[in-house]
């Protein structure tokens, strides 16, 4: 029988699903209909012409077909090799761990045309690699030929990717108490069975969290696609992108708009009642423990080996951007670094990088919180009682994740134009539109945390007479708290490397970093490339430099609980 | 006790010249909000004066690339976003003229502009800007090999420059329609398809847009192995302006022949609907009068549409204007361009 307690408590949690819900519904929803309403009603506009296309050109269907394969391979490959890792960085402690977990963090802010810069400058066929190769073998062509356009994309996803299924996966193995692996060991269990039948079945919630982001940010994949896909290649988003700016066809892009949601609200439909059904209650280790030294020949190897995978698959690309920003005619020197200061023009819209990297802190700063907010609001409704509704929302609250930002930025222009919303051209559409997809996140990252509270540990404060808010403060939190960490940290780094929607919202005023390197792009001659090397190097001190701060804030934290 | 009549005293003075401040200070300033594209770019000097001039203050929107910036535009005709719209180009011309979103200004200025540029009779779009979009080579690259560089489109075609050269896809890059355009206007529809097949034949190299064609494969910017890309005839220029060290020569070259250049033209307008016509008029003026004209080669690396302004030396030096670019109405981009797009992507990605 449940406590009266407990009912109550199962009252109050439902009320956790209104600020969410008025969250998405002002900025997702109300502007999502208002896009596609003018879109398929137009004066041009209809629902039917599309739609035969639709189904009369076997294009669409290969787009789509391509758009969920890649997705499903590059989510199977992330996962494959962020879980050893996750292990390692959950089982053991080594030196500058905390840094290299930062630094695995990094490419998920940089634009692909850098990263793309990056892997060219050591793999290309004039890159580093290539060049020592041939060198060394007298090889008349370059030996490494990475020409093969899914390869190079499943690797790219694998790149920016890697971090979530690290993060997730190993900020929840950390937490789980190792009695129960020790006793199975005791019993005479070999390692890899005690791994299958004991480790695997209570991570499920976590890597299930962590396939659903990824499956989710390949599905709707689109700087990758376009620039080291190449032309022949489009998912779903590239076509929206293609339909809407450059042909200006809006009910083809309604039209793939829509198909993209309600594939994606399937997927994840299915995903979230596995995940359900996966959840297995355990009592976390409470007390913070640091994890042990590697012991033994055996695991230093383990924990050098998977080190050194990350150094080389992470780490060289950033090393080759850092390089390649201080490389000049004249040898090293920090010349672009320099020219960054400088503007020659007297351009009005010279931004100074100090001020680039203000303005990105603060939008990233400001999505951190409300992301935040909102994320735990909403995991702490879906970790109640099972009920249709909180069925319905969990895949529902995942949505803004995989909607096309160009469809959405439309919807923002046509729905947010009017007092007392009139936010079109306001400084806060930036951080409105970074949290969208930064709360997905914090949910997904805290509600496997929060599941995996046995019921009767809340229970059994109840009865020892806790309020609701005093259950939550004292059982809730602290064991979500690194969860919390690992949610807060994605927040902060999609707006920071975020540039669809900063650029679509209009502030040339308040340039954030990637808007930076984008202006460099943009225009011929070395400095113009040399700076926005500098930039993107910047860009990963500042990103490196958050993460640290945030582990700080975080590790504070979990101490005062 | 204090003489109350010393206030009385001060009083009347005081209100005089309070009086007299109120009539000094200036009203507060009007504010013209331009919109443009991410390209658009100004010198603060030129933005300062104006505002003291017109006791002003403008406020500049970036609305994304060429498309995006206009698609908005559009899209919020009934509430617009701003008073002046910079960056139409005349790929799209019709389109924006055809959504009726801009107000007829025959400016005084455009006297001074040619008529070539000066696309819409009833000037709600007025020239401001132009670029060549041709080849450019990698000029060492061929030195080296004792090749001639192209000397028009045809060679592309040519065993000898087999995979030699990169584009940008039509469907998602401004140059890369451009060039497409170029191609149907010089070898006409439907033999320009003719043309793509062979190129494809010859292992051209199709990018999304121009930033991963020119940083990512072109020899001459990058590590990449392509000596011959799409881009445009002030990019050599461009390339001595922001070398890292001086350079006296530049090292890429323009390919500007008869028939392989198209002339992107880029326009401004009144949006419908401005409470400040009269403003937004004075604003146009500016842009197309010399000394913002002058500015625009550094700035924006395009060429000033106002016949009279002055050429910056390195412009005179690295880069020359086509004699003649290919013709095509926007008339005509407008019919044909989903076609167009459409058969290229079938002819040379499928």
């Amino acid at each position: 029988m449940r406590p009266a307690k407990g009912a109550a408590a199962g009252q109050w949690r439902r009320w956790l699903a209104v600020p969410p819900l008025a969250f998405l519904g002002l900025f997702y929803f109300y502007p999502l209909m208002r896009i596609l309403g003018v879109s398929l009603t137009g004066p041009d506009g209809a629902l039917w012409a599309p739609l035969q296309r639709l189904m009369v050109q076997d294009y669409y269907l290969r787009v789509l077909g391509f758009t969920c394969g890649q997705a499903i391979l590059s989510t199977l490959i992330t996962l494959a090799a962020s879980l050893p890792a996750a292990f390692v960085f959950a089982r053991f402690s080594f030196p500058a761990k905390k840094l290299i977990l930062a630094l695995t963090s990094i490419p998920f802010v940089l634009p692909t045309v850098v990263v793309a810069a990056a892997y060219d400058a050591l793999l290309g066929p004039q890159g580093v690699v290539n060049e020592g190769l041939m060198a060394l073998f007298d090889l008349a062509t370059a030996p490494v030929q990475l020409k093969h356009r899914l390869t190079l994309i499943l690797l790219a996803h694998l790149f920016y990717n890697f971090t979530i299924g690290l993060r997730i996966i190993g900020g929840y193995w950390s937490q789980l108490p190792e009695t129960m692996t020790a006793s199975a060991t005791t019993l005479g269990a070999a390692p890899l069975q005690v791994f299958r039948t004991i480790t695997l079945p209570i991570l499920k919630p976590a890597i299930w969290s962590a396939a659903l982001l990824i499956f989710i940010f390949c599905f709707s994949s689109f700087g990758v696609i376009l620039i080291l896909g190449g032309p022949r290649m489009a998912t779903l988003e590239v076509e929206i992108y293609r339909q809407t700016l450059h042909l200006f066809n809006l009910p083809m892009a309604a039209v793939l708009s829509l198909v993209q949601i309600a594939f994606t609200f399937t997927a994840m439909g299915v995903y979230t009642r596995l995940q359900r059904r996966a959840a297995v209650a355990i009592t976390p280790s409470l007390t913070k423990r640091a994890a042990p030294q590697p012991d033994g020949v055996g695991q230093w190897m383990l924990v050098a080996g998977t080190l050194f995978a990350m150094l080389v698959y992470l780490g060289a690309p950033l090393l080759a951007l850092l390089l390649r920003s201080v490389m000049t005619t004249r040898g090293l020197a920090l010349t672009y670094y320099r020219q960054l200061f400088q503007n020659p023009e007297q351009s009005f819209f010279f931004v100074p990088p100090i001020s680039a990297i203000g303005n990105s802190l603060f939008f990233a700063t400001s999505t951190l919180v409300l992301a935040v907010v909102l994320g735990v609001t909403a995991a702490a409704y879906l970790a109640g009682p099972r009920s249709r509704l909180n069925a319905f929302l969990d895949p529902l609250f995942m949505l803004p994740l995989s909607t096309s930002a160009v469809t959405l930025g439309f919807g923002f222009l046509i729905a947010l134009d009017r007092p007392p919303l009139n936010l079109r051209t306001s400084l806060w559409l930036i951080p409105l539109a970074h949290t969208l997809v930064a709360f997905p996140f914090v949910v997904r990252s805290v509600l496997p945390a929060l599941r995996s509270i046995p019921a009767s540990l809340r229970e059994a404060a109840a009865l020892l007479g806790a309020s609701p808010s005093q259950v939550w403060r004292t059982v809730d939190v602290p064991i979500m708290g690194r969860a919390l960490a690992v949610g807060a940290v994605f927040a902060f780094t999609i707006s920071l490397g975020e540039f669809g929607a900063t650029a679509f919202t209009a502030q040339p005023q308040r340039t954030t970093i990637p808007l930076a390197i984008y202006r460099f792009l943009g225009q011929p001659g070395a400095l113009n490339y040399g700076q926005a090397m500098a930039m993107s190097s910047l860009l990963m001190l500042v990103t490196a430099c958050g993460f640290l701060a945030l582990e700080r804030l975080g590790d504070t934290a979990g101490r005062e609980f | 006790m204090m003489p109350t009549p010393s206030y009385k005293t001060f009083l009347l003075p005081l209100c005089f010249l309070l009086l007299l401040t109120v009539q000094r200070l200036p009203a507060a300033p009007v504010e013209l909000v331009v919109m443009s594209h991410d390209s658009f770019n100004v010198n603060k000097r030129l933005v300062a004066e104006f505002e003291t001039a017109h006791n002003a203050k403008i406020r500049f929107l970036k609305a994304g690339d060429t498309g995006a910036a206009l698609n908005k535009a559009i899209l919020s005709k009934n509430n617009p976003l701003a008073d002046v719209f910079y960056g139409v180009d005349n790929t799209f011309l019709s389109r924006a003229l055809a959504a009726d979103i801009f107000l007829p200004y025959p400016s005084p200025k455009l006297d001074h502009i040619p008529a070539a540029l000066r696309l819409d009779p009833q000037h709600r779009l007025l020239p401001v800007d132009f670029g060549d979009v041709c080849l450019n080579y990698h000029k060492a690259w061929f030195k080296e090999r004792d090749l001639a560089p192209p000397s028009r489109l045809e060679d592309l075609i040519k065993p000898a420059y087999k995979g030699l050269t990169v584009v940008q896809n039509p469907a998602t890059s401004s140059p890369g329609l451009a060039f497409l355009l170029t191609t149907v206007a010089h070898f006409g529809d439907p033999n320009y398809l003719e043309f793509w097949k062979q190129l494809r034949a010859n292992d051209v190299l199709v990018t999304d847009g121009w930033e991963s064609a020119y940083w990512g494969h072109f020899s001459a910017a990058s590590k990449g192995d392509r000596p011959i890309v799409v881009s445009y005839a002030s990019s050599p220029s461009a390339e001595v302006h922001f070398a890292e060290t001086p350079l006296t020569e530049a090292p890429t070259a323009a390919l500007i022949a008869p028939g392989s250049v198209f002339r992107q033209i880029e326009f401004v307008g009144i949006l419908k609907g401005t409470q400040r016509r009269r403003l937004a008029e004075k604003w146009i003026d500016t842009m197309l009068d010399r000394p913002f004209q002058e500015e625009i080669p550094l700035t924006m690396f395009v060429y000033p549409s106002n016949a009279t302004a002055r050429l910056p030396e390195v412009f005179v030096k690295h880069s020359q204007l086509a004699d003649a670019p290919v013709e095509l109405s926007p008339d005509a981009i407008a019919k044909g361009r989903e076609a167009w797009i459409e058969a290229w992507t079938s002819a040379v990605l499928r």
